[in-house]
């Protein structure tokens, strides 16, 4: 089912991806290809991208990443950039990318609240 | 604030940049230098970045080439220089090369102007048909 190597979860109509701490060029782009088939399959929400783990986002992976936002949006998803080291955003705002579209959150507990409708049930 | 003193302690090492697994090897490589230098976590982070671009531009635009990495040590600081060269088909006009949003390619054209920022010196060389070298140096701390 999902050939690339990073693993997605669905949790209702959120889609939970775990990126690892290295995303060379071949698995983002598989990446955004799995996951953009999940959520026009599954009618996904919300995508939340764990990026904890990430240690380097350089700009192709960047335009990746506000490539992967726009096809979510375009198919009615929202897309959570969750748990950004400090150092990769020093750097981001270095290279003067400041990922245009992207939502970010603090960490995956934070993205998923934010998804939450207030005072209604959690997502999930 | 001038690197003419400059005391290389000898540690040279120097990578093909030939595939697209070359780009991986070359980041590890530099991480690995860096760590031994004693780069914070936001330097690293900067200088790996950097790297990460400008090897790209190596051999996406410039058909592959080479990054040496070379250990500076005038005490009491230590840094890291890179070198990534190519004799690929040169950059026309470096200066607009050097603008954020240019790019020949798909590309958001952030790489060679962001790994200038992201570095304490940078120097571009580039001959139309010739190839061109980008030395990079970052200090540890
Ligand atoms: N080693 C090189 N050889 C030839 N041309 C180069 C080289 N490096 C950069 N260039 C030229 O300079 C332009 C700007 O480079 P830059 O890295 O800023 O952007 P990019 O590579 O096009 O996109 P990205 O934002 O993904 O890096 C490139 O589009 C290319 O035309
Ligand atoms: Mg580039």
């Amino acid at each position: 089912m999902n050939s690339s190597e990073i693993p997605i979860l669905r949790l209702g109509k959120v889609l939970l991806a775990g990126l690892s701490n290295e995303l060379d060029d071949k698995t983002a782009l598989r990446f955004a290809d799995e996951l953009s088939h999940q959520v026009s399959a599954i009618g996904a929400e919300a995508v939340v991208l764990d990026i904890t783990k990430l240690e380097i986002i350089d700009s192709f992976a960047a335009r990746i990443l506000v490539e992967i936002a726009t096809m979510a949006r375009l198919l009615g998803a929202r897309v959570v950039l969750a748990g950004m080291r400090y150092p990769v955003a020093i750097t981001l705002v270095e290279l003067g990318l400041d990922l245009p579209g992207v939502e970010t959150a603090l960490s995956v507990e934070h993205a998923m609240d934010k998804l939450a409708p207030p005072g209604g049930s959690r997502v999930g | 604030m001038s690197d003419r003193k400059l005391v290389k302690n000898g540690q040279v090492c120097s990578l093909p940049i030939r595939a697209e697994d070359d780009l991986l090897t070359a980041r590890h490589a530099v991480r690995a230098a860096a760590l031994q230098a004693g780069f914070g976590l936001v330097g690293q982070t900067k200088l790996i970045t950097a790297a990460s671009e400008l090897v790209r531009n190596c051999y996406v635009h410039g058909g592959g080439g080479d990054l040496v990495i070379e250990h500076l040590s005038p005490p009491p600081r230590a840094g890291l220089r890179l070198t990534i060269s190519d004799d690929g088909p040169g950059i026309t006009d470096p200066a607009k090369a050097l603008v954020d949003g240019f790019s020949t390619g798909p590309g958001l054209g952030h790489g060679l102007g962001g790994a200038k920022r992201l570095v304490h010196e940078f120097h571009l060389e580039t001959e139309p048909g010739k190839g061109t070298t980008v030395v990079i140096t970052r200090w540890a701390g």
